[in-house]
């Protein structure tokens, strides 16, 4: 250990910093705390804390940190499967067996408010974290997904939001050098203040090597700090994300932080290297909380203390106080412990990626953290009450059900009167241009889907994508899924859909399912109604998950997704739609029995699995072409889903199908048009008598997938189903005109519905 | 031929090309990391897309100082192949070993897709094996890909026959529909005056392996080696 570092502890024992005034109760409410939290706090300590501490209490105490709100009902969820190599919560992201001595680690994680004041930064920070959480165990991401949530396309602030985001995401990705390879975007007016950005990664790594782990111990082992250097930039993010947005929110702008994509991929460089020497106790990423975080989680895990001199912590500025130094959010940074006597080595790697690698303190048997500045002991506090699952406050909240939810269930379809043959073309029309449906290429085309030569999809889309996992045959087959309309109208419902329609991806891709990560964005949990929601989901949650067989590896929880503006009771109604986001990682073991989504051959047969609905509930048609905003969630039947998975499965491995591409938004007809689109197709179909034909055609019903085949497979693939009891029916044939037909009349030739789907986000956001 | 693949600080395009030239294209090829001054004997350096030292600044500025790159313009200088594929072009140009500049695209933005490209001539390494009549699709994936040059530096690199690649319609039409970044005369890629230093801005190693569903960029990486 240097020897400053020991003269310095000589030289403060037991000497505290003289703050300017003994923090009040009035200082701990404005640090976000509760008045009995201050009282357990100053118990915990038996003594008042001073300011340095009182700051360390209220970030680590945040919902951010300590998932407080939410934990009881999070411990609810499946964690278990026989692939789990590191359960929820156990580690930095979940990781996952997938044969062979390989796993895939992968998580997904929010970063909506400070996208909401500064959508460029926020949203490459969030890509930044998500990834630093995946190299953290020792995994290097292959692929990325994210998940967004934006207000009406025609107001100045989603625009300016939809922009900063997107080239958030993108110029972070982009030179970080991991594939973006999907996603989803929604727009809805609830999202207008409070936008969503999800950030998803998954990697993969050989567990020949024990993963890294979150953890310290072991008196006497040196504590280093590497990456970028700290700076006051991101100081109380966690508790800034932890209430509603307000008017006064853009005060908090230096709670936002700044990224650097170059050096989070030197870091993931010298990281990986790093792990591979053997030498690492423990090491963990600096996201929220900084590096107080840090240091108690790793702390608490392993049962030991730290002695940490602030004064050796690189800083980009002079002049920061403790409290800043502890709770900064600076990217790019790691705590990393290591074996005594291996610093050279690991001080080489540093060197060799150029950055910054300190010795800050060692590890102690005290359980407590101590540190320094300036030669004083500016802050003594114990790890274990500050980290969740150890003394940090565990709350269950009232909740109840909001009066809106009984009238929403009152939607009767008999008030909504049936669209006439001639008007199928308008609302096809209508629906293949709408914002939630048109093409994302506007997006996509500025993420890099293609490094790393893996994706597999680029050329030959599926409902999922599939990547490859270099050097073997396997394939990581990954989706995010959410539809808020169906969770706000049933949230049980609702969340049990977003993951059903989760693991339908994965199957029509050609994969299996096997874990789920969630990221649970909802507005204030304190508003009994919101929490309702949020109940509601993870019951939901929890069913379908059980049926998949699909455990939860964890994720993220963000609540305060609200605003309150003037004139409003900040209300449920002020709060965006629930959205359970759901990562799905599945598994494909030989590319070569993937399935894509697009029509393949003239004259193909097209057929529904899953049987048809006299449905509208929730749907887009509904929504936004009937305007009628309530109504209850769709159809859907957890059991009856799962038996149309597996018989899609079945049909997938029998090699009896030539595309599958499930029903969702918008329903069968706009599936049929994305079905045909890729390769220019057209198709003939016919409607059924026994339906409505707005239900038949634009109804979002679940558990309904589009397939083709060709037709000299006609009776094995009918037979198939009839041995498996599965509904299914012809709906008709592909043709090479480019002619969509429904009942033989003409809706809309394919070039049509294509410049309709490609045109509306550049016409919006050129 | 042995293949030498540079990683500069911020590279991320340098898995994929070894991977391409060994996994999928057997053959002998080494990475070189940027710091030193050893080119282990390779006859053909190629400097890979990504972004180097953050591509701040100007993409390719900063790399160009490299130390390794004293060694790979010595290469050059001796008739030695280099190559460069999206920034290993940038940082090409900007060492001077190849003419004009890569600017900002037309529309501001980052973009990545399948365009097609057409071979301007047959007569250069990279070209030598493709069919003149087909256009070849391959992903691009840049922010700063519009090549730029005076008028006089212009003309001469298209008498002397240094441009390698246009950007096309799937027709093969090289009009301003097919230019993804506004470059000059639909420019995808040049070669310097002696023919043996090459940069593009499209990535034929991501159209290469079976897996992905296309291989056309194996037929530009197949030319290299004849």
């Amino acid at each position: 250990m240097p020897t400053e570092i020991i003269k310095t502890y000589l030289g403060s024992k037991n000497k505290y910093t003289k703050m300017e005034q003994t923090p009040t109760l009035e200082t701990a409410r404005k640090l976000g705390l509760l008045p009995e939290e201050f009282d357990q706090i100053k118990e915990i300590l038996g003594r008042n804390p001073n300011f340095t501490e009182l700051s360390i209490f209220s970030v680590m105490w945040s919902e951010h940190c300590s998932y407080k709100n939410s934990i009881v009902w999070l411990k609810k969820l499946p964690k278990d499967s026989p692939r789990m190599l590191a359960k929820a919560g156990e580690e930095n992201a979940g990781l996952v067996d997938i044969g062979d001595g390989l796993a895939c680690c992968f998580k997904i994680e929010s970063h909506n408010h400070p996208s909401a004041l500064e959508p460029y930064q926020g949203a490459a920070t969030g890509v930044g974290g998500i990834n630093r959480d995946i190299f953290t165990m020792g995994a290097r991401p292959i692929a990325q997904l994210n998940s967004l949530r934006f207000g009406n396309l025609e107001t100045a602030r989603t625009k300016f939001l939809v922009k900063g985001v997107v080239k958030g995401i993108g110029d972070y990705g982009n030179a970080f050098g991991v594939p973006t390879v999907g996603g989803e975007v929604y727009f809805d007016d609830c999202y207008e203040i409070n936008p969503l950005v999800n950030a998803f990664s998954a990697g993969i790594l050989d567990t020949k090597n024990p993963p890294a782990r979150a953890t310290s111990y072991g008196v006497g082992n040196p504590v280093f700090i590497v990456g970028s250097a700290t700076g006051k930039d991101g100081i109380h993010g966690a508790t800034f994300a932890s209430e509603d947005i307000s008017d006064k929110s853009t005060a908090k702008l230096p709670a936002v932080q700044v990224g650097d994509p170059f050096q989070e991929k030197l870091l993931l460089e010298a990281t990986l290297e790093i792990i591979q020497t053997g030498y690492v106790i423990g090491i963990q990423d600096m996201g929220a909380a900084g590096i107080i975080c840090s240091t108690s989680e790793m702390s608490a895990k392993g049962k030991h203390g730290m002695r940490i001199n602030l004064d050796l912590v690189p800083m980009r500025q002079p002049n920061m106080k403790p409290f800043e130094i502890l709770l900064s959010e600076s990217q790019e940074r790691m705590l990393v412990v290591i074996q005594k006597g291996k610093e050279t080595e690991i001080q080489r790697i540093f060197d060799k990626w150029d950055l910054h690698c300190a010795q800050i303190g060692e590890v102690t048997n005290t359980e407590r953290l101590h540190f320094y500045m300036g030669g004083e002991l500016v802050a003594d506090v114990p790890a274990e009450p500050l980290v969740l699952g150890g003394g940090a406050p565990v709350y269950y909240r009232e909740y109840s059900e909001p009066a809106y939810f009984k009238e929403f269930q009152k939607f009767d379809i008999q008030t909504v009167s049936d669209i006439s043959e001639a008007e199928i073309s308008e609302v096809a029309k209508f629906l293949i241009a709408h914002p939630n449906i048109c093409s994302r290429a506007w997006i996509y085309e500025q993420y890099d889907s293609m490094v790393g030569t893996a994706n597999t999809s680029t050329n030959q889309p599926s409902d999922a994508a599939i990547v490859n996992v270099k050097g073997t045959n396997k394939n990581i087959v990954i989706t995010v899924d959410c539809n808020g309309r169906y969770v706000k109208s049933n949230p049980e419902e609702g969340c049990a859909i977003a993951v059903a329609e989760a693991a339908r991806n994965v199957v029509c891709s050609g994969g299996e399912p096997v874990a789920i990560t969630n990221n649970l964005n909802f507005g204030n949990p304190y508003l009994p109604e919101v929490y309702w929601q949020f109940v509601g989901a993870i019951m939901g949650m929890k069913k379908a998950c059980e049926k998949f067989g699909t455990p939860v590896t964890g994720g993220n929880v963000s609540f305060y997704n609200q605003s309150t503006p003037k004139n409003s009771s900040g209300g449920v109604e002020n709060a965006v739609f629930p959205t359970p986001t759901i990562g799905m990682l599945g598994l494909l073991e030989g590319v070569e029995n993937k399935m894509t989504l697009d029509f393949k051959e003239n004259g193909d047969l097209i057929y529904l699995v899953g049987r048809s609905e006299n449905c509208i509930n929730s749907s887009e048609y509904l929504y936004s072409y009937r305007k009628i905003k309530g109504s209850p969630s769709p159809k859907f039947d957890l059991d009856y889903e799962y038996q149309v998975q597996e018989a899609v499965k079945q049909l997938i491995s029998q090699k009896l199908i030539h595309s599958a591409h499930d029903c969702s938004d918008g329903g069968l007809l706009i599936a049929l048009i994305e079905s045909a689109m890729p390769r220019g197709f057209g198709f003939s179909i016919n409607t059924d008598q026994d339906f409505r034909k707005d239900a038949f055609l634009f109804g979002e019903a679940q558990s309904r997938i589009v397939v083709s085949i060709s037709p000299a497979h006609q009776i094995k693939f009918e037979g198939l189903l009839e041995d498996l009891d599965m509904d299914f029916s012809f709906l008709g044939t592909v043709n090479k005109g480019g002619i969509l037909e429904v009942d033989r009349r003409e809706i809309m030739l394919m070039s049509v519905a294509k410049s309709l789907f490609f045109s509306t986000l550049p016409n919006y956001l050129a | 031929m042995k293949f030498g693949i540079v990683v500069f600080p911020g590279s991320n395009c340098d898995e994929d090309m070894l991977y391409t030239l060994t996994a999928v294209m057997g053959q002998k090829a080494v990475k070189l990391w940027h710091k030193d001054h050893d080119l282990q004997g390779c006859d053909f350096i190629i400097l890979p897309g990504g972004f180097s030292y953050g591509d701040y600044l100007r993409s390719g500025a900063i790399a160009r100082f490299s130390p390794i790159m004293t060694e790979v313009s010595h290469h050059a200088q001796r008739g030695g192949y280099v190559m460069g594929i999206c920034n290993g072009f940038q940082i090409l140009v900007e060492a001077g070993l190849l003419e004009g500049a890569l600017l900002r695209n037309h529309n501001q933005k980052y973009v990545c897709k399948n365009i097609f490209l057409k071979p301007a001539q047959t007569d250069s390494l990279p070209t030598k094996k493709l069919n003149p009549k087909n256009t070849y699709q391959i992903p691009i994936a840049h922010g700063e890909g519009r090549y730029y040059a005076s008028a006089e530096t212009l003309r001469k690199i298209e008498e002397n026959g240094q441009v390698l690649f246009r950007y096309v319609s799937a027709t093969g039409n090289a009009d301003e529909a097919s230019n993804p970044n506004g470059s000059l005369n639909n420019i995808a890629g040049i070669s310097n005056i002696g023919k043996n230093v090459f940069g593009m801005m499209p990535h034929p190693e991501r159209a290469s392996d079976p897996i992905l569903g296309n291989t056309d960029g194996k037929n530009i990486l197949e030319s290299l080696l004849s």
